[in-house]
């Protein structure tokens, strides 16, 4: 049962009830083979830093949960066939990010001191 | 007529010392660098969304790879551009 945190960016075509059952069925995909979902953060709309398939904004929606390994590649395969999902992106995280991720959960501000650095 | 390497100053010549650089992440103990921030990972990057080389950073060559890890991660699901102009 390794960490991992899926970002996923829908076509900004998609409405809001799609949208939620998009978020519902990769949910029901993790608890489906036994990983269960920490932190489900939707983005919603944003801008695209540069146009991906001729769209220049789309849904961000990022997923943080745990899973066995085996789980990446059923995973992979159900995201490249859904055509909603213009792109993305499953990263394992290790204990840093599993602890930075839950400071951040808890509001913690832990970046401030990096500002007055410059 | 006084050759240069004669003339003497009332005062010192004050040569701005360059400001010591460390690296911020082992002062500050940040273990994880989140693709994820933009706004702290544009502090690595130069106005064409470039990334900034260590010598200018002044990170150390494990923080450094972790930034441009980030930033790679952060390019690929377009947070950040990968050229631009005007990025700041």
């Amino acid at each position: 049962m390794n960490n991992y945190e899926l970002m996923v960016i829908f076509t900004p075509v998609l409405s809001e009830d799609e949208f939620k059952a998009a978020q519902k069925k990769y949910a029901d995909l993790v608890a489906e083979t036994g990983g269960e979902i920490v932190h489900s953060n939707p983005w919603g709309l944003k801008s695209l830093a540069y146009p991906i398939q001729k769209k220049t904004t789309g849904i961000y929606w990022v997923v943080e949960f745990t899973a066995p390994s085996s789980f990446n590649e059923t995973l992979k395969i159900q995201l490249l066939r859904d055509e909603q999902v213009l792109r993305h992106m499953v990263t394992r995280l290790d204990k840093y990010a599993v602890a930075y991720n839950a400071r951040k959960k808890s509001g913690v501000n832990y970046k401030n001191e990096k500002a007055e650095v410059e | 007529m006084a050759k240069a390497n004669e003339i003497k100053y009332l005062t010192a010549i004050k040569t701005e010392k360059p400001r010591k650089k460390f690296c911020r992440f082992k002062k500050y103990g940040i273990k994880y660098i989140d693709y994820k921030d933009v706004e702290f990972l544009k502090k690595f990057l130069n106005e064409q969304g470039k990334m900034l080389p260590r010598r200018i950073t002044g990170n150390s060559l494990k923080y450094q790879r972790k930034v441009s890890d980030a930033i790679k991660k952060a390019r690929q699901m377009a947070l950040l551009p990968y050229v631009t102009d005007l990025l700041k």
